[in-house]
């Protein structure tokens, strides 16, 4: 399939259809998969294989606003983003070439290492299985088992946009997506509150999460503003990161493509797709389902009302736990 | 898991909307309705203008009940700023429930400018409430505290 899109390229660039390449290159390690832009000098340097995690499509804000035509490469899941960023006006779609690649689930490397594995040197794909080069010896994982929590609940392998597609994708989906909200909904305010608590404070604001968050796409964010008081740690009171958090969650309400970026980067491991979920939920139950970046000039729950909207104290008629 | 403190009254954040609730408020007072002192009143142009972070705000520096007080759904004087604020609030209410603060400590009541009664009387159910639910959860600075 590397291959493929490798050959494809190529072609385009040499037609002069496409300027440039937005795909995935190695990283440190040989497992690390970093986004790239190539041309056609480096085209041979693109990789596509199953440590290609991470989400390519907010990538080409910066780049359309040069000239020329960027082909992307898109995973179904980047490209709801990509529609999402299309819909917002960030991403001028004349000017970028989508093609669809086939995503068989992607792997987490600390999954692996979870499984006891140390001082891992390389890690090939085999089929249904990796194989894993340590220095201690060799050994096999079952490509199932090491999945990126976000491959768990994919939205499905329908690429939602992209102009030609190459590769065959493979059903990673394992249960209900909502299944941790709910659970999470079930407990009482008490255990809720110890949960957040215990979690978003290990948070150290790093920012990963905003910055590779494909709804989160502001020039100027309200969290770069010295005098909010919330743009840093050390300033930081007991609440500052579930503020931090809730906010930063609120602001993608409603055009969260649920694509799952904003955990696989925390290097805390917060489940962060847990807040977006809940919006998530909340907006399906309350005002419909809607899935952010189904499609393009979408109009999305919080940027829309109706007359007979419930009012907010819906949230203390409806079920729950008992206070 | 709340708080002893014999001294504690509760601290009340009313938002009201500058036509109507902000108007209400003002009723209230000219007919002589009391509502109670721990209810502070902060006056926005609008219910809709209510930032989420104003409400996270108020609860990190010791609030213990968030109030929005806007025009009835339709008589918004930006005709339908409070028909957005109500879809933000629920969803907001909503988030800070599933973060474990409780959801009787926020609400949403709308109150039009002839309306000084149901001011008064919103006030003082609240404020009813929040102290029988007693002290928030610290979610201000711990180290700035005893």
């Amino acid at each position: 399939m590397q291959r493929m899109m490798i050959d494809r390229a190529k072609e385009l660039l040499a037609s002069g259809q496409v300027n440039r390449v937005l795909g995935w290159e190695q990283g440190e390690h040989s497992w690390d998969r970093t986004p790239a832009f190539f041309d056609g000098g480096n085209i041979e340097n693109l990789k596509y294989d199953g440590f290609c995690g991470p989400n390519v499509s907010k990538y080409l804000v910066g780049e359309v606003a040069k000239d020329g035509v960027v082909l992307a490469f898109l995973k179904p899941c980047d490209s709801w983003s990509f529609n999402q960023l299309a819909t917002e006006h960030r991403i001028n779609t004349e000017k970028v070439y989508a093609i669809g690649v086939g995503c068989r689930g992607k792997i987490d490397v600390e999954k692996v290492r979870a499984k006891g594995i140390k001082g891992i040197l390389d890690i090939a794909e085999d089929g249904d299985t990796l194989k894993v080069h340590t220095l201690y010896g060799d050994s096999t994982v079952e490509r199932k088992e090491v999945l990126l929590d976000k491959c768990l609940s994919c939205k499905g392998k329908e690429h939602k946009a992209g102009a030609e597609f190459i590769g065959q994708s493979e059903e990673t989906s394992v249960g209900d997506k909502f299944e941790l909200v709910a659970k999470l909904e079930a407990m009482t305010p008490d255990e809720r509150f110890a949960f957040w608590r215990s979690e978003l404070s290990k948070c150290i604001r790093c920012n990963a999460c905003r910055n590779v968050c494909p709804a989160c796409s502001c020039i100027k964010c309200v969290f770069d503003n010295p005098h909010t008081g919330v743009q840093n740690k050390a300033a930081a009171d007991d609440f500052e990161e579930n503020l931090f958090h809730i906010i930063r969650a609120f602001h993608v309400a409603g055009r969260c493509t649920d694509c799952g970026e904003c955990s696989r980067v925390c290097p805390q491991g917060i489940p962060l797709h847990l807040l977006n979920r809940k919006f998530i939920k909340d907006i399906d139950e309350l005002y419909g389902e809607y899935r952010a970046g189904a499609e393009i000039g979408q109009r999305h729950p919080l940027e829309n009302f109706d007359k007979g909207d419930c009012e907010p104290s819906i949230v203390h008629e409806r079920g729950g736990s008992a206070q | 898991m709340p708080v002893k403190n014999e001294n504690w009254t509760p601290t009340i954040v009313a938002f009201c909307c500058n036509w109507c609730s902000y108007a209400g408020a003002d009723l209230a007072g000219s007919s002589r309705l009391s509502y109670p002192a721990n209810v502070k009143i902060i006056r926005i142009p609008c219910s809709c203008r209510l930032n989420p972070l104003f409400v996270l705000r108020a609860f990190q520096r010791g609030a213990d009940g968030v109030i929005l007080c806007g025009c009835h759904p339709g008589d918004c004087h930006y005709t339908t700023g409070n028909y957005y604020a109500r879809r933000r609030m629920t969803l907001l209410f909503s988030m800070l429930d599933y973060l474990g603060i409780d959801r009787r400590r926020t609400r949403v009541e709308w109150v039009s400018a002839a309306e000084g009664a149901k001011f008064s009387a919103t006030m003082n159910d609240f404020a009813k409430t929040i102290t029988e639910l007693g002290e928030n959860k610290k979610l201000g600075d711990l180290r700035c505290k005893e």
